[in-house]
């Protein structure tokens, strides 16, 4: 074994970090079975899975947050029992998280020292955090201002905080839980110099992803879990997209083609100047124009926050719209309510498939009668009627694919792509000519996400104006005719999808606007 | 008539008795503000408020001592701060019922123990005011600030030393980060559960105190329900002032200040029908609040009980 160096943070090398047969149990799931991993010193090692596929389960073993059931853990030889994030911290350990841990309402440096012990006792040490912030973010290339509140930072920095926090606390391997879902291209490639950095000044990095580019960008290996399983390990070089995406499902997937645009020119949906306040009362949409055709996807990409949630909520009348206009098939329907827009075959898929797309207590039957239960077929002279609900129930079930053990079953109890598809039965079984599907695919395995983008090229070939709001720019990419881009809910741009490149959409994303474009 | 209000002896009075009627509310409030900062809505205030008197009162009247009193007090309102402590933090119950089913078994209890142990509305010779050399002399100033009971100036004191402690301590820290994000709390090694038994049993032995402050420093005798609502206006008070110990210390003086001018009005014969008169301090809370609510954000996780994972 090499020499155990110092790092420039000034604390000791994990040279290597083993875990063997781990094994995690769930009430009536198996997260984890037997799976081995390791990583070393100076490289990253990405772990790619599906959603549910037992990826956070194993980090957060390696992080004390569970305990396993079986299995052992060992740094630089040495068998460790890690109890608690406290235990996992001692050892040199630390992670972040995909939903990042900051308090918003304190400072940087406050989130920094918190849960530290002080060099002032009772008495918190600020500026000693401060000045160490600073010496810290000096060696890494980490620009961050310790008396910022957190709140008032970009996704890009609380993610730089993030890091030194878990620098400040002496981490030598780090795992980062898809630390690039949240960021734009251009911070991915900020973000990947300095984890190209940190690797070389020795430290161990995990690098939990399933964007497979990525992946393959940064690594140095790759261990694929699948079902809780551990697939295999594989050296980065060498490996391809194809490989580890078949690795991943188990079998080989469908390429998404996207055939000739129907070439119909009548408008659906218009928007004009559109403006909308946020929760806070800040504004959340300023001046947003744009419009959407029978037969096209207009994607709108953007990093998550930039107003979005109020973009599809205005559409479908849930926000009041403070100024500008907003036309469904050439009526103005500004301000009008859900049902009226019901009415006029707009349909939604909501961002929040469980808040706002299903009431989670309610039977698969209810919930798929919700938007006409008071219509005929279904209701007469107020009263249900029972067996068409049924029928058309049982009907959508088997159209749409849905795995549920009956009717009756509570939604609660579906797996997450289950529950998109019975919201993707509801809304689009309704023939709308306009469609609003907001983060469809959030949170879904391959599989489920496959269906859906099936589903919403289908519906495009059908005729409907589709607007897709997405996080995922590769989702984006991948579905729509048109990109709009949108950043402090202002539109950026509106790019055709053939001319646009990432870069591209990755400046407006970040706000720079488009001086070049004509 | 009302010209009678604006004479020196009794301007003088009124602001005086004004900084004395705020200090059970200052306990019970900053005990709370304390509580709902790390994420604990107690609204049992009020009946922790109700057996603290009634202990504090029961132990002076048998055995004359003042702070054996006060102690007892706070002992009973710990017990009964664990007991919540344990409801919600443990137990994971709904907040605001659970802090309600306390205000009930103390409202009941008191009543019982009082019932059974003293029977009849007794008095006690409680704390009196402090001469403080020099200060105490001063004009108008050493009456309104200086001639207290050492009750009235640890309340005050109390005040700035939660400041002190939520904004200057490492403790504060964990406090105030266990009351915004629990999961960030608990991934940096903080104990959110212990943190929140800290600060809803601290919650509860000054709502103790609060009532012994009642019983044996401001009225000198104890009743059947003497808080009359006073423990919901403390909670009333911490999301008036904010979550701030000088806000809500605020909130409580110009409470007791209305409070004071009402009382004073009635011993003065001013013909205001007096329940208009003793209307006016709730009437200002509730205007008061809903000016201000809106423009501060309490703790995210203020009633939300912690789990890992999720």
């Amino acid at each position: 074994m090499t020499e155990k160096k110092t790092l420039p943070s000034g604390h000791s090398q994990i040279l290597q970090m083993e875990m063997h047969g781990i094994t995690k149990r769930f009430p009536g799931v198996v997260a984890n079975f037997k799976v081995d991993f390791d990583v070393r010193a100076g490289e990253v090692h990405a772990l790619l899975g599906e959603n549910g596929a037992g990826k956070s389960t194993l980090m957060k073993v390696l992080y004390g947050m569970y305990q396993p059931d079986e299995g052992q853990i060992k740094l630089d030889g040495t068998p460790v029992t890690i109890h608690s994030p406290v235990d996992s911290i001692k050892q040199g350990i630390g992670m972040i998280h995909q939903h990042f841990m900051l308090v918003e309402s304190l400072t940087v440096a406050e989130n920094v020292a918190l849960g530290m012990p002080s060099t002032r006792g009772p008495l918190t040490d600020l500026k000693k955090v401060s000045a160490r912030i600073y010496e810290l973010a000096e060696i890494y290339g980490l620009r961050v201002d310790p008396d910022a509140y957190v709140w008032q930072l970009a996704v890009g920095q609380q993610q730089r905080v993030e890091i030194i926090k878990a620098l400040y606390r002496g981490a030598a391997l780090l795992i980062l839980d898809e630390p690039t879902a949240v960021l734009t291209p251009q911070e991915v490639d900020e973000f990947f110099v300095t984890m190209r950095q940190m690797v070389t000044d020795g430290h161990a990095l995990i690098f939990i992803s399933h964007k497979l580019h990525e992946v393959l960008d940064i690594s140095n290996r790759v261990s694929v879990l699948r079902d809780g399983e551990m697939i295999g390990t594989i050296p980065t070089q060498g490996a391809t997209k194809t490989q580890l995406a078949e690795m991943m499902v188990g079998r080989p997937l469908g390429e998404i083609k996207i055939r000739q645009q129907s070439k119909t020119s009548q408008t659906r949906l218009v928007l004009q100047d559109v403006c909308s306040q946020s929760d806070r009362g800040t504004p959340a949409l300023k001046n947003v124009s744009f419009e959407v055709c029978a037969g096209e996807i207009l994607g709108v990409a953007g990093v998550s926050g930039n107003g979005q949630k109020e973009l599809a909520e205005v559409i479908t009348g849930m926000r009041p719209v403070t100024s500008g206009k907003i036309i469904l098939d050439t009526q103005d329907v500004t301000g009008k309510s859900p049902k009226v827009l019901m009415g006029r075959s707009l349909s939604y898929i909501p961002e929040e498939r469980m808040r706002d797309g299903m009431i989670k207590e309610f039977t698969v039957a209810e919930n798929l009668i919700l938007r006409e239960h008071d219509q005929m077929p279904f209701s007469r002279r107020g009263f249900l009627d029972l067996k068409a609900i049924s029928e058309h129930s049982e009907g959508l079930i088997q159209d749409y694919n849905v795995k549920t053990p009956s009717l009756e079953t509570t939604v609660k109890s579906l797996s997450g792509g289950n529950i998109q598809k019975l919201v993707l039965a509801r809304e689009i079984s309704r023939r709308p000519h306009t469609l609003i599907a907001a983060q469809p695919t959030r949170g879904l395995d391959i599989g489920a996400t496959e269906y859906v983008h099936h589903r919403l090229l289908e519906q495009r070939e059908a005729g409907t104006a589709t607007l897709l709001i997405s996080e995922d720019l590769d989702e984006i990419m991948a579905l729509s005719d048109r990109i709009a881009v949108i950043f402090e809910g202002e539109i950026m741009g509106v790019v055709p999808r053939d001319q646009a490149t990432a870069e591209q959409i990755g400046l407006l994303m970040a706000g720079v606007a488009e001086t070049a474009a004509k | 008539m009302i010209d009678q209000l604006f004479t020196e002896a009794v301007l003088v009075g009124i602001l005086a008795s004004g900084i004395r009627l705020a200090t059970p509310y200052l306990y019970a409030s900053i005990g709370e503000t304390l509580s709902q900062r790390s994420g604990v809505l107690n609204l049992g205030v009020e009946g922790q408020m109700l057996l603290g008197a009634f202990t504090a009162f029961y132990i002076t009247f048998t055995t004359g001592n003042l702070w054996l009193g006060v102690l007892a007090a706070m002992f009973v309102g710990l017990l009964m701060g664990l007991a919540m402590a344990f409801v919600t933090i443990n137990l994971q119950a709904e907040q605001g019922i659970s802090g309600i089913g306390f205000y009930l078994f103390g409202l009941g209890m008191s009543d019982l123990l009082f019932q059974k142990m003293l029977g009849t509305v007794a008095t006690v010779s409680g704390f009196r005011p402090i001469h403080i050399p020099w200060l105490s002399d001063l004009p108008i100033i050493g009456k309104i600030l200086f001639s207290q009971n050492i009750l009235v100036y640890g309340a005050y004191l109390l005040v700035a030393v939660t400041w002190f402690v939520l904004n200057k301590t490492t403790l504060g820290l964990k406090i105030k980060a266990v009351g915004e994000s629990p999961q960030a709390a608990d991934s940096l090694g903080v104990s959110v559960s212990r943190i929140r038994y800290l600060t809803v049993s601290v919650g509860g032995m000054l709502s103790g105190l609060a009532g012994a402050s009642l019983s044996i420093a401001l009225l000198n005798v104890f009743q059947q329900n003497m808080t009359s609502g006073l423990g919901f206006i403390a909670v009333a008070l911490v999301y008036f002032g904010g979550w701030r110990p000088f806000a809500v210390m605020g909130g409580a003086l110009l409470f007791s200040m209305v409070n004071s001018l009402q009382l004073w009005v009635q011993v003065l014969n001013i013909p205001i029908p007096s329940d208009f008169a003793v209307m006016m301090p709730y009437v200002l809370t509730i205007i008061a609040l809903v000016i201000t609510v809106q423009r501060v954000r309490p703790p995210s996780a203020l009633t939300k009980p912690f789990e890992r994972g999720h």
